[in-house]
Formats: C-alpha cells, sequence, structure tokens
C-alpha cells in the first residue's frame, strides 16, 4: 500500500502533464478547426503561458507582486533580436553594438537560450537588492526596476534603437514551438513548485515569521525563484518578438505588465493550474474585445467598441475578481490526475474526470 | 548657480514630497500601496480641458477664475478619490495589502484607458496660467515665478497638514488608525470616516499635484501621471513605509538628488537621469532595507 505522501505527490507530479494534454488539445483544436486568426491566437496564447508560468514561479511561490517581470521580457526579446538579426541590417539599425555581437549570425535556439539566461542573470543582479526588502516595499522596488530598465532600453538609441521599433526578426514562432516553450516552463514551474526550495518559499509566503523560525532562508529562496522565473520571462518576450517580427521597448512595459498580472489574479495566484487557467480566460476575452473593437457588424449597423476599452473591461473584470472570488478561478487548487490513476491499481474509467478546469 | 540649484530642488522636491504625501496618507490607514494615484493627478489635469483631437486643447473647467478654479480642482480630486474607494476599496477593506495593491493598479490602467477612450491619446497643449513662466531675479539668480509660488504653496500646504494632523479630531484619529488600526476602531473612531477623510485628502494632494504640473509643462498627456507616481512611491519606500514625516523629507530629498543629477551628468546621459535615480533608490535601500526614515513600529510583531 502507497503512504497518502506518495499519493499525494504523485498527483502533483501529474500537474504538468495534465494541463500539457489540454494545451496540445488546445493546439490541435486552434490549427485543424479554426483559420489562420485561430492559429495566431493559440500562438499567442501559449507565448502567454510561458511568460506567465515564469512570473508564476516567483509571484505565486513568494506571495510578492512583482511589477518588473515585463524587464525580463525585454531584455530577453532584444537578446534574441541582437543575435539573431542578419549583421548587415544591424549595421544601419543598431550601429552601436559592440563588434561581437554586430557579427553573430546566431540560430534561433541559443540565441532565445541566451535570451533567457541574460534574463536571469539580470534578475540575479537585481534581486539581490530588491529582494532584501519586505513584501510591498519589495513590489514598489520591481516597479522601479521596470521603470528604470524602460528609459534606458528607450533612449540608448545606437544599441535599442530606442522608440522606433526594431524590425526584420525572424518570424519561426508557429503554434509548436510555442506549445514546446510553454510545456517547458510548466514543467520547471512544477518541479520547482515541488522543490524543497519551493516549499520552503511557500512556507514563508503562508508565514514569514513561522519560516523563519524554522531556518528557513527567505531571501535565498526568493532570489533563486526571481532567476528561474526572469529565465522563462526571458524566453517569452523573445517568441513574443519572434512571432510579431517586430520589438519595441513599450510593448515590454506597463501593458505587458498588466496582462500578465491580471492572468494570475484572475486565474488564481496560489496554483499554477489557476496561472494557466487565467491565461486561457483572458486570452479568450482579450480576443473577443479586439474584434469587437475593429467593430462587428450586426445587421445594417457596424458596432465597435473605442480602443482602449478592452483593458478597462479587463481591469474591471480583475477588480471583480479580487472582491468576488478573491483567491481566483481555480481558488488556488492544482488540477491533477485521481488518487486511484497514480497509484497503479484500482479500476481505470473511461470517462476522465480529471479536468476540473471551469468555463 | 548654486541658488538657482537650490530652487529647483526645493520646487521639484516640493511636488514629490505633496505626491509621495497622498501615497503615505492612505497607506498609514488601511495598508493600501495605491497605484491609481498617477491617474488620479492625470484625471484631474484633464478635468482641466474639453474633450477633442486637437493638439491645443480647449480649456473647460480651466477658464474658471483662479479663485474659483482652485477649489474646484481641489473638490474634483477629492471626489474622484472617494468614489474610488467606495467603488473598489471598501469592498475590499478586509483583503491583504497585495490584493488591494493590485486592485488599485487595475483601477490605475482602467482609469488611464477611460482617459484615452475620453480625450484621445494625443498630449495636447493645455495653456494655464501662462504668465506664471515670468522670471524674477532674486540675490543673482533668474527664477521662474511659478517655482516661487510652488515652494511657497507646499511650505503652505504642509504647514496646514501638519497642523490638522495634530490639532483636529480627525487628525488625530488619522494618527490612531495609522498606528493600530484596530485598536483604534475599538476605541470609538470610525473606520469609514477615516478612511474616507484619507482618501479625500489624498485626492485633493493628487489635484494639487495636478495643476502645478499643467502649469510647469503646459501639457495634458494620458501618462503624465505614472513617472511622478513612482517617484512618490519611491520616497514613501524611502520615507519607511507609512511615515509621513519620512515620506516628506524623502520627496525632498529625491527632488535634490534629481536636480543635482540633472547639473551634474555630461549631457549625454541625461536622458537616463531617471535610470540613475531608480538605481540610485535601489542602492540605498540596500543598505537600510527598512527606509531611510522607519518608524519604531515598522518592523512586524509576532
Amino acid at each position: 500500500m502507497l503512504s497518502q505522501h506518495t499519493i499525494r505527490r504523485r498527483m502533483a507530479a501529474s500537474t504538468p502533464l495534465v494541463l500539457a494534454l489540454g494545451l496540445l488539445a488546445f493546439v490541435l483544436l486552434a490549427t485543424t478547426m479554426g483559420d489562420r486568426a485561430t492559429a495566431r491566437m493559440a500562438t499567442e496564447t501559449l507565448i502567454r503561458v510561458t511568460l506567465v508560468a515564469g512570473f508564476w514561479i516567483f509571484v505565486g511561490n513568494s506571495g510578492v507582486v512583482s511589477f518588473g517581470h515585463a524587464a525580463f521580457a525585454c531584455v530577453g526579446a532584444y537578446v534574441s533580436a541582437w543575435l539573431t538579426l542578419k549583421p548587415a541590417m544591424k549595421g544601419t539599425l543598431l550601429p552601436g553594438l559592440p563588434d561581437l555581437i554586430a557579427a553573430a549570425d546566431w540560430p534561433a535556439l541559443p540565441a532565445v537560450l541566451t535570451g533567457g539566461a541574460l534574463a536571469a542573470l539580470l534578475a540575479l543582479v537585481s534581486g539581490a537588492a530588491i529582494l532584501r526588502l519586505s513584501g510591498i516595499a519589495a513590489s514598489i522596488a520591481t516597479f522601479a526596476f521596470l521603470a528604470m530598465v524602460n528609459t534606458i532600453w528607450a533612449n540608448w538609441t545606437p544599441v535599442t534603437g530606442g522608440t522606433s521599433s526594431v524590425v526584420g526578426l525572424d518570424r519561426y514562432v508557429t503554434p509548436w514551438v510555442a506549445l514546446g516553450w510553454a510545456v517547458a516552463a510548466l514543467i520547471a514551474a512544477s518541479l520547482y513548485g515541488l522543490s524543497a526550495s519551493g516549499l520552503a518559499l511557500r512556507a514563508t509566503r503562508e508565514d514569514e515569521v513561522a519560516a523563519s523560525a524554522s531556518g528557513i532562508d527567505r531571501y535565498r529562496h526568493r532570489l533563486l525563484a526571481y532567476v528561474l522565473s526572469a529565465f522563462f520571462c526571458g524566453v517569452g518576450g523573445a517568441l513574443m518578438g519572434h512571432f510579431i517580427g517586430v520589438i519595441n521597448p513599450d510593448a515590454y512595459y506597463l501593458n505587458l505588465t498588466f496582462l500578465m498580472l491580471a492572468m494570475l489574479v484572475v486565474g488564481g495566484i496560489g496554483s499554477l493550474s489557476g496561472a494557466v487557467a487565467g491565461v486561457l480566460a483572458l486570452s479568450l476575452a482579450v480576443e473577443g474585445l479586439v474584434r469587437m473593437e475593429k467593430g462587428v457588424t450586426l445587421g445594417a449597423t457596424t458596432f465597435a467598441l473605442p480602443a482602449g476599452s478592452q483593458e478597462i473591461i479587463i481591469a474591471a473584470a480583475m477588480i471583480l475578481v479580487l472582491i468576488f472570488r478573491p483567491a481566483g478561478l481555480l481558488a488556488g487548487r492544482e488540477i491533477t490526475l485521481p488518487a486511484r490513476w497514480v497509484t497503479g491499481r484500482g479500476t481505470t474509467h473511461n470517462g476522465p474526470a480529471t479536468d476540473r478546469r471551469e468555463t | 548657480m548654486s541658488l538657482q540649484l537650490l530652487f529647483d530642488a526645493l520646487s521639484l522636491g516640493g511636488i514629490y514630497a505633496i505626491a509621495a504625501l497622498g501615497i503615505a496618507l492612505i497607506f498609514g490607514v488601511m495598508q493600501l500601496v495605491n497605484f491609481a494615484h498617477g491617474q488620479f493627478i492625470a484625471c484631474a489635469v484633464f478635468a482641466l480641458i474639453l474633450p477633442s483631437s486637437q493638439a491645443v486643447a480647449e480649456l473647460g473647467l480651466g477658464r474658471l477664475p483662479t479663485p474659483l478654479l482652485i477649489p474646484v480642482i481641489l473638490g474634483f480630486g477629492a471626489a474622484l478619490a472617494l468614489l474610488a474607494e467606495a467603488a473598489v476599496f471598501r469592498p475590499l477593506r478586509n483583503a491583504a495589502p497585495v490584493a488591494l495593491m493590485v486592485a488599485s493598479f487595475a483601477l490605475g490602467v482602467a482609469l488611464q484607458n477611460l482617459l484615452l477612450v475620453i480625450y484621445g491619446s494625443r498630449p495636447k497643449a493645455v495653456s494655464l496660467w501662462a504668465g506664471l513662466g515670468h522670471p524674477v531675479q532674486i540675490g543673482g539668480a533668474q527664477v521662474p515665478l511659478l517655482q516661487l509660488l510652488v515652494i511657497g504653496a507646499v511650505a503652505l500646504i504642509l504647514a496646514g497638514l501638519a497642523l490638522m494632523l495634530k490639532h483636529s479630531r480627525i487628525g488625530l484619529e488619522m494618527r490612531a488608525a495609522a498606528q493600530d488600526f484596530g485598536m483604534a476602531r475599538l476605541l470609538g473612531v470610525r473606520a469609514n470616516r477615516v478612511i474616507s477623510g484619507a482618501f479625500a485628502l489624498s485626492g485633493a494632494l493628487a489635484a494639487v499635484v495636478a495643476l502645478v504640473m499643467v502649469a510647469q509643462t503646459g501639457v495634458a498627456d494620458v501618462r503624465m501621471g505614472g513617472q511622478i507616481m513612482l517617484i512618490a512611491f519611491i520616497a514613501t519606500v524611502l520615507g519607511g513605509m507609512g511615515s509621513l514625516a519620512g515620506a516628506v523629507a524623502a520627496g525632498f530629498a529625491i527632488g535634490a538628488a534629481s536636480a543635482l543629477l540633472q547639473m551634474a551628468l555630461p549631457a549625454e546621459a541625461r536622458p537616463f537621469r531617471d535610470a540613475f535615480l531608480y538605481g540610485l533608490v535601489i542602492l540605498v535601500l540596500l543598505f537600510r532595507p527598512q527606509g531611510l526614515f522607519a518608524p519604531a513600529g515598522a518592523k512586524p510583531r509576532v
């Protein structure tokens, strides 16, 4: 007979599997049933899963809201662009790049990995300062960090192109590439959440004083989660760039911060499944609202929401969730396989009662 | 030169201090880091003008004579803050500080986009009190009249607030609530009254900042609240969260630092001034994580 503990661990470990299968079904559905616009929407959604799963690694486990993760996405995107753009193009577009980078003509994968790694390095340096602060003060410091990175990126014109966009990125991100990274991010997030460090960090989230009395070094675990989380946000940012083909600093500023935060809050900060549910729910909502902003024809009249109403509606939804369902749609639960499946015995039914995701 | 610098530092620091006070007041009574404060400022700016797509804005409320205009705009700021409190923050009264902060961030985004929907995204030129740009000679320094007025107004507001907090009943209740909200309520302080009072004051202070910013820059921009709000946040963190005096002192310190940086940095580094400023603040916090002027009771008790 397996111990209760082992069963719980196995159930928890099944979360990324269930989520990955759910995303796979989502991609299959979108690519086979829908048109090109639907496939684009699916890719965008999966990139957001990468971003938000990365974001969750830090925010979900530590309970500290970070406003700075869009900056890591920014760094990841620009590093990947610097490394993959054709040298001739960089010469005219970004004359200030150092020779080594200006001559680089890397393939996509190492460039994305380097983008994530440099974002993680930046997290290590900035986190070493910011994460010494207590919860709310740390949040404000991450906001200052975001503004700092944005100020630098918007003004360092010879290297970043300033506020004008960097164009011509290789658009290699298909729904399948995005799915691969989303699944990787989910597995990493889940592994971290189950690791000793993840558990320790969640203990500090629940009760800081009791955790430190039990000998948990809050700062160390926070920093580890921050660095890991920045890696996937960096990757997500790079994927965004290679999906649209154009990057500029303002695409990685307050709007992205807001969207990532809204997704996490709506789905529920307390669980990885919640983060994914939030991405899916809000991506569908954003898609619908964008179409409404473009105009919907009803009979003879065309009805269009004014630009900006998308953000207003999402913000209102976020506030309503905070008021009426403060723990988010999934209320901190994880989607797992049922206990009898992971014990390897008992009967398996045909109808899986696994997917508890609410619609 | 140095006198000029002093006036720059004082007027800039004064505005930062007023903005920081608006945030610290609310944080003091309900542990809310109000990310919508910058949008309160922007809304008060846009309340002056009429919606139009033109680059030069037509004044609406801004056409009122000054003695009437100032109380009307302050009242507008206070009313907006009270409305926000009633609609968003009252239902969240018992929520965790993190949830409050996230809600205020969402409120800020909603307000900003509301301005965008009504007024469009294009920055607009606003000519309010155009005569105040006039320079005045003081001891060899050329100081714009507006700067002097700002310094005077800030001094007046700070003195008035200090008197109010020290001597009036609502001021006493606010200070009590900032110390220990639960205990204050048990002793007969009415929560709604104190919190509404803090929001109204904070909104009025946001309107003061709005008026000064419009007069100084002559522009109404949907995004204009963001930068000053960030600096005000930094001032409240540096000042030790919840300490009003600390927030004011830190606001002045940041004003001085940014005037100094503006002068000391070589021309090509000047666009990065704010980045240096934020970096400087993170550095300071490394050495004093509890803030420069942390109140004695800032450490959470078990």
